[in-house]
């Protein structure tokens, strides 16, 4: 890729400070202590020898040797890709629009948009098939009218289309945050030059937004590469992480191969992520004026109006299709083999309504705490590795990112082996709710990263040199500058931490020690396990998303009114 | 010194022995049961034995059993309380349980051809379950497809893409199903069975209740589940159906009490709560709907509930050896996995062969054609490993994991795969060959 612009290159600063390093060290001993060491405690196996526990590298021998594993590897690769082509397709034109246009209800686009990514376990699946799948409501009419079905939910395909429908978001969200800390002036400047339309797009908006895309999609690849629910809940078994979880969790669970798995994501991962590094490294995506609101957005013409219009409610009505259908589901008596179900009832509600104020506090306690760990670490790290040269500082960055690879089953059963029964000072164990806000903040770590990454990539390293010029300290230019000028980035990365973090189950599920500590999502599995079960967890399903969503308005109200009150100030 | 200690760790005992007649406090037990199933069993428990709170941990079962392993060293857990009876062999084999002798009475020895209690005294059955074939009304009308009866019914051609099984490496109840198949039918015959039916598998899930919420939802039309998923389904409203096969057996949903449980009297009075006659009777809840152990019950149960001690066709079951099953258990999941799970497409694909070749056959015989078509079939049943060999100790070794040497999983597992999927793809040519002879 060629820059359209003679941007100067970034310089970064020639040695740390001592709060740099004590801050680099602070947080390897955090990722040492809550990522590295539990899954090395479960995950070593793999390198061990049959019978004599001897260091071996046979196991990843037997990978290569296994066509399965060869098979699931490349249909996991294939489908990661193609899901980040299908996100992009979706996320790109609402992101479009919404930033570029002065366009009515962005807000609740970007809110509504948002929701695909808060899929709560096991009843979202529920809704998704009822409403797509064979004898899905779609199907059904389909078959009525015209005699044929469209296989939505089958195979390799079926997973693309869920996942591309689900993690989408993670593009958007990026996207959109980027799009709205570009310069006008550069815009300004190719118009003055003659550029305009979709050139301008394609040549200079999209391009200095391009730290924000590459970090959504690195997010959608990296996570469908390592997802198990969707796969699992489309009977899909030849991709890599349902493998590897099938295996950890059934027989094989002393077997070195289900950790040989384990280790082959994380390298995956880490590897994709790396690349996603390197595409925009060497390039500088940073513009110096900050605080003029962005892009200009232009006014629509009526056709084009109707066309964007069109096109948003399109989008929004294929990937909120699984709410619908949730919501649908947790009022409806009986749903089986019709379109819609035989009739409806608020009984799932009250069946709900006493226990569930408890799930609620739980998880908007547990999210909110693992969201505000991942953004206070996420910008440190994005902070060491952009704007030092510390050894090793690109260490801290994968190590997190490798959050994301781990599996949630070896990340539960690695904090049981490391932490059960540790005490804390005043005798309580350790292993209660703040073991559960631990792993939940590690394992969504890479979001929080990914976008506090990209925001301040956007952010030209001469404001700050600017300050200290005036007599700044660091820790001063940090709090003045850098912090309001990544808020944007930062409040993204908090409410994808924090959405994803609520409706966590994997690692949750072996961490949790007594129903008063129990989250949503644990709710729901346990209603989900009988056929009485699923419109009361349809209806806390729905709790979720609500909960999810309205933290998700709230905090776009927060970023509204942080980028308004500057404004006022000019 | 030691004579005080001993004084007052007797004394210690009188006192916790004491505290046994009344039991208090918190009790905690893990289970793989939903919550229509424990809440209702908390209630009655509660209300029964005033001062107890039941605290429920719910996890599937292979995590309850991973679960007390890794948190064996500073216990907190009471009760384990499941279906699946090699669950609890597994814990008792590693030292988990404590022994009890439970005071009940009326609860005979043995349910169909079943002991009910673990002979050893570690773990007691509290409700027994059958394994058989639900299905979607709606689903087969709209298809028009015909009622099945048996295992070999769904073999059939005409069910070819509606029947949904879970994995029963992930699932310990269909393992059972498997496992009473094969014992009923011999170790060949059965896995032919088994085999011919996997090739009309719409797909094979990953947790027990993925079955029968498919079949809820109208996904797919049977499915091969443990009876009480029918029965609850039922009186939730689902329109759905179930039959017990000739071929089945009864088994108890157990529970039993942790080594090292820290509130001793409180799991004894559960046991003898469950086992009693009001703890027999939560049973009848429209959402458990399992068949209770003590016959007496039955004389208040809901109408139309099977009795396995008076249905002559219940009764009349296979017996069912345990030792032989948990000899094999691993190597039974795997096999299973890769000949069928993982190799679903290819194993389909033949059967579908088959399937157009027999319907070519009736409309114009050809013995040619019917030979190759036996031949085929003979391909998808052939096993890479025998009744003996499968039981055998240098086998079942490579699934223990890192403490024996020997043949490593993955070495056998890419064997039998290939094993599989090459016959199968001289069955589904041989087959396509027999519809072209019988054209």
């Amino acid at each position: 890729m060629t820059m359209a612009l003679p941007a100067p290159r970034a310089r970064a600063r020639l040695s740390a400070t001592p709060g740099q390093i004590a801050l680099a060290l602070g947080i390897a001993v955090f990722l040492a202590l809550f990522l590295v060491w539990p899954s090395a405690t479960v995950i070593y196996v793999a390198f061990t020898e049959k019978g004599g526990g001897a260091f071996t590298l046979v196991n990843f021998a037997d990978f290569f040797r296994t066509d399965l594993f060869l098979r699931s590897f490349w249909n996991s690769f294939y489908v990661s890709a193609m899901a980040v082509a299908g996100a992009s397709i979706l996320a790109l034109p609402l992101a479009y629009i919404t930033s570029r246009f002065a366009f009515r209800g962005t807000a609740l686009i970007q809110t509504l948009g948002f929701l695909p990514l808060i899929m709560p376990p096991f009843v979202g699946a529920v809704a998704m098939q009822l409403f797509f799948g064979r004898n899905g409501s779609v199907n059904l009419l389909l078959d009525d009218a015209f005699g044929f079905k469209i296989p939505f939910m089958e195979g390799l395909n079926g997973v693309i289309f869920v996942q591309s429908i689900h993690y989408f978001p993670f593009i958007l969200i990026n996207l959109s945050a980027a799009l709205r800390n570009i310069d006008a002036s550069m815009e300004e400047a190719a118009q003055n030059l003659g550029s305009s339309g979709f050139r301008l797009f394609r040549r200079i908006v999209f391009p200095l937004a391009m730290p924000g895309y590459i970090a959504g999609a690195s997010l959608v690849f990296v996570k469908v590469f390592d997802d198990l629910a969707t796969p699992l809940l489309l009977n899909v078994k030849d991709m890599l992480a349902p493998q590897a979880y099938l295996r950890v969790t059934s027989i094989g669970i002393a077997d070195p191969m289900g950790y040989v798995i384990a280790v082959v994501l994380i390298v995956a991962s880490v590897a994709a992520m790396a690349l996603s590094a390197l595409a925009t490294r060497g390039i500088d995506y940073s513009t110096v004026q900050r605080g003029g609101g962005g892009l200009a957005r232009r006014k629509l013409r009526p056709y084009e109006s109707v066309l964007a219009y069109l096109t948003v409610m399109l989008i929004l009505l294929l990937v909120l299709a699984p709410h619908a259908g949730l919501l649908l589901l947790s009022f409806s008596t009986v749903w089986s083999f019709s379109p819609l179900p035989d009739g409806y009832t608020i009984s799932h509600y009250a069946r709900i309504f006493g226990e569930s104020s408890l799930y609620i506090k739980n998880t908007l306690i547990y999210a909110s705490l693992a969201g505000l760990i991942d953004v206070v670490l996420g910008t440190a790290i994005a902070y060491l590795v952009l704007r030092t040269r510390l050894v090793g500082r690109d260490m801290l960055d994968w190590a997190a990112s490798a959050a994301l690879a781990v599996p949630g089953i070896v990340l539960g059963i690695g904090y049981l082996r490391a932490f059960y029964g540790v005490k804390l000072w005043d005798g309580t164990p350790l292993a209660s709710w703040i073991v559960i806000v631990l792993a939940l903040a590690t394992r969504r770590l890479p979001y929080a990263l990914r976008a506090c990454y990209a925001a301040l990539q956007q952010i030209s390293v001469s404001l700050e040199e600017a300050a200290e010029n005036l007599g700044a300290t660091k820790l001063r230019t940090v709090r003045r500058i850098v912090t309001p000028l990544m808020m944007g980035g930062m409040l993204a990365g908090f409410v994808t931490s924090f959405a994803t973090a609520a409706v966590e189950l994997s690692a949750t599920l072996m961490l949790v020690q007594s129903n008063s500590d129990a989250p949503l999502a644990y709710g729901l599995y346990v209603l989900m396990q009988s056929a009485a079960g699923r419109g009361p967890g349809a209806a806390l399903g729905v709790i979720a998303v609500l909960l999810v969503g309205v933290c998700t308005v709230l905090s776009h109200f927060v970023i509204e009114r942080g980028r308004a009150m500057p404004q006022a100030g000019h | 010194m030691h004579r005080l200690l001993m004084l007052s760790l007797c004394a210690a005992l009188v006192s916790s022995a004491a505290f046994a007649q009344a039991p208090t406090g918190k009790v905690t037990v893990v289970t793989s049961f939903a919550k229509d199933v424990t809440d209702p069993v908390k209630k009655a428990f509660e209300t029964a034995t005033p001062g107890v709170t039941l605290e429920v941990q719910n996890r599937n079962t292979n995590a309850g059993v991973k679960y007390l392993e890794e948190t064996k060293s500073s216990n907190q857990v009471d009760l384990f309380w499941a279906s699946a009876p090699d669950a609890f062999e597994v814990l008792k084999g590693k030292g988990l349980l404590q022994k009890y002798a439970p005071k009940a009475s009326g609860i005979p020895e043995k349910i169909g051809q079943f002991p009910i209690n673990d002979p050893a005294g570690f773990y007691f059955g509290f409700a027994a379950s059958g394994y058989g074939i639900m299905w979607n009304e709606r689903y087969v009308k709209a298809n028009k497809l015909p009622d099945p009866k048996e295992w070999q019914d769904l073999a059939k051609p005409v069910y070819y893409d509606h029947v949904s099984i879970a994995a029963p490496s992930r699932s310990g109840t269909t393992h059972l199903t498997v496992e009473a198949v094969l014992q009923g039918e011999g170790w060949a015959k059965g896995w032919g069975t088994i085999k011919a039916m996997a090739g009309n598998f719409r797909n094979i899930t990953e947790r027990s209740f993925g079955v029968p919420e498919a079949v809820n939802s109208g996904q797919v039309g049977y499915g091969i589940v443990i009876d009480f998923f029918a029965f609850s389904a039922q009186a939730s409203g689902f329109p759905v159906k179930f039959i017990y096969p000739t071929v089945t057996t009864i088994v108890p949903a157990n529970v039993g009490i942790v080594a090292n449980a820290p509130n001793k009297a409180a799991a004894e009075a559960f046991v003898e709560f469950l086992l009693s006659p009001a703890g027999q009777q939560v049973l009848f809840e429209p959402g458990i709907r399992r068949l209770p152990v003590n016959p007496d019950v039955y004389a208040k149960a809901p109408a139309d509930y099977p009795n396995p001690f008076k249905d002559p066709r219940l009764n009349s079951m296979i017996k069912f050896d345990v030792a032989k099953s948990e000899a094999r258990n691993d190597v039974v999941d795997v096999l299973f996995d890769q000949l069928i799970s993982f190799q679903l497409d290819s194993l389909k694909a033949a059967t579908k062969a088959i399937h157009e070749a027999e319907a070519a056959i009736a409309k114009k015989d050809n013995a040619q054609a019917r030979a190759l078509v036996a031949q085929a079939r003979e391909l998808i049943a052939a096993m890479p490993v025998d009744e003996a060999a499968a039981s055998a100790r240098e086998t079942a070794s490579a699934f223990t994991g890192g403490k024996q040497k020997g043949a490593r999983q993955a070495e056998l597992e890419q064997q039998w795969a290939v094993f599989a999927k090459e016959r199968y793809a001289q069955a589904q040519a041989k087959a396509e060959e027999a519809a072209k002879l019988a054209k």
